[in-house]
């Protein structure tokens, strides 16, 4: 067993975990945070989508010991419980930006880092491009797009990065 | 995935050591080929050593007259390096285009030479710009480093530490990619380089990354696509599977050769 300590979501967490422990694993199972999902579990879909030192990575092919000393951001740390959604969140509501909902916490965990590397003007090929490792199984690219767009310029005017 | 025990060095002889020290350890850094592989049960390391904190190990600098490359450098840095994209715009765009962007935030240019995917970009960027392989014990020229599928020049405890790219008159890197994994089906990459010119093609050969010597000796004389017309390329060694056949894959190198070129004079 290996002991990690890391920031997930703002809160020191440390944990005794087996090395072979992926991140996604760690952080669904031991910390019971399972709004970050597994979708094809070989780093194609983007399901598993977090931010490691705010940057989007693939949970699922990363090491829950490769994250120790490290910050980790899931879906779940972008609002409070009960507090107002984070623009981008607010954006996939607002804009049907989801079917299933299955790939919808990857998609918003990406969408904010192409906004963190892209700014908040986005044009919808940009965004078409920059999607590419994040897959919606029931092809709901449209308002995805949409979403982004409009979730970018509101993230413009608000205080959650 | 089996067990294995994690390593964290914080310097590059304390993970020569740990490579020493535990027979079958195998080096890690963005993982994100060697994950894959071990949750498929392809490799069981027993030990895994783990380069992502070393500092100094990703540093992006120019020295002398050459581009100088940390082994720990993530593509994302490569791609969005101010100093890459002006010594070699090129390498900074192929860098930029190695998989999806959560991918580029973890995978690194010593990773993907070190596993030397016959599929993989970077090969066919040290391979036609000539670049030299820095290890803790040697320097590798290209041409003696990739020696064949997923296979190196790389002793058992041997780690690349960087890469040194000299830099090339023009150069271009040009892929057709895979629809579904976005690998290169072929990719060329062509450079015009004070000495000489040479042309590197990753994706289609069976043995891995190869130099096309009959596009070569006709650029050296004039270096524009129109002087590899009619020229062509065997379909001899190259591979063939359900995405694309050898000759397929023999016509896309001219072609992506061609298209190269062109991309490479437009540049200036």
């Amino acid at each position: 067993m290996a002991k990690i300590s890391l920031i997930v979501n703002g809160n020191p967490v440390t944990a005794n975990v087996d090395p072979r422990t992926l991140l996604v694993q760690f952080l669904r199972e031991n910390l019971r945070l399972t709004g970050t999902h597994v979708g094809c579990d070989t780093s194609q879909c983007g399901a598993c989508v977090v931010h490691l030192d705010g940057k989007a990575v693939k949970s699922c092919t990363t090491l829950a010991v490769m994250a120790d000393g490290h910050e980790v951001k899931t879906i779940e740390g972008l609002a409070a419980d009960g507090a107002p959604l984070h623009p981008m969140q607010e954006a996939f509501r607002e804009h049907h930006g989801l079917q299933c909902g299955f790939c919808t916490p990857g998609m918003i965990m990406t969408a904010i880092d192409i906004v963190h590397r892209k700014g908040n003007e986005l044009d919808d090929h940009t965004i078409r491009e920059e999607l590419e490792g994040n897959l919606c199984r029931c092809t709901g690219y449209q308002n995805i797009v949409a979403s982004i767009s409009a979730g970018a310029k509101a993230m413009a005017k608000s205080d959650l990065a | 995935m089996y067990e294995f025990k994690y390593h964290r060095p914080g310097t590059v002889r304390q993970a020569a050591n740990l490579l020493v020290k535990n027979e079958d350890a195998k080096v890690i850094a963005g993982g994100h080929t060697l994950i894959p592989v071990m949750k498929q049960r392809l490799a069981s390391p027993p030990h895994l050593v783990d380069l992502s904190h070393i500092e100094g190990l990703n540093t992006i600098e120019m020295k002398g007259r050459s581009l100088v490359i940390g082994a720990t450098a993530k593509h994302a840095e490569v791609a969005t390096s101010a100093i890459v994209g002006e010594a070699i715009p090129s390498l900074a765009s192929l860098a930029g285009g190695i998989g999806d962007p959560a991918v580029r935030h973890r995978g690194t240019i010593g990773g993907s030479l070190a596993n030397n995917d016959p599929t993989a970009d970077y090969p066919a960027a040290v391979l036609a710009l000539g670049a030299t392989i820095v290890t803790n014990k040697r320097r590798l020229k290209a041409e003696e480093y990739f020696q064949g599928l997923f296979s190196t020049a790389l002793e058992a405890d041997e780690i690349i530490t960087k890469v040194m790219f000299p830099l090339p008159k023009k150069a271009a890197y040009v892929k057709f990619r895979n629809q579904a994994s976005r690998y290169a089906l072929v990719g060329v990459f062509v450079a015009r380089r004070p000495s000489d010119v040479r042309v590197a093609v990753t994706g289609a050969g069976s043995d891995g990354v190869f130099r096309v010597e009959a596009f070569e000796e006709a650029l050296k004389k004039r270096f524009a696509s129109k002087a590899i017309e009619g020229i062509e390329v065997p379909a001899e060694g190259l591979n063939s599977d359900i995405h694309g056949s050898a000759e397929y894959r023999a016509h896309l190198i001219g072609v992506l050769t061609r298209r190269a070129l062109d991309a490479a004079n437009a540049k200036g």
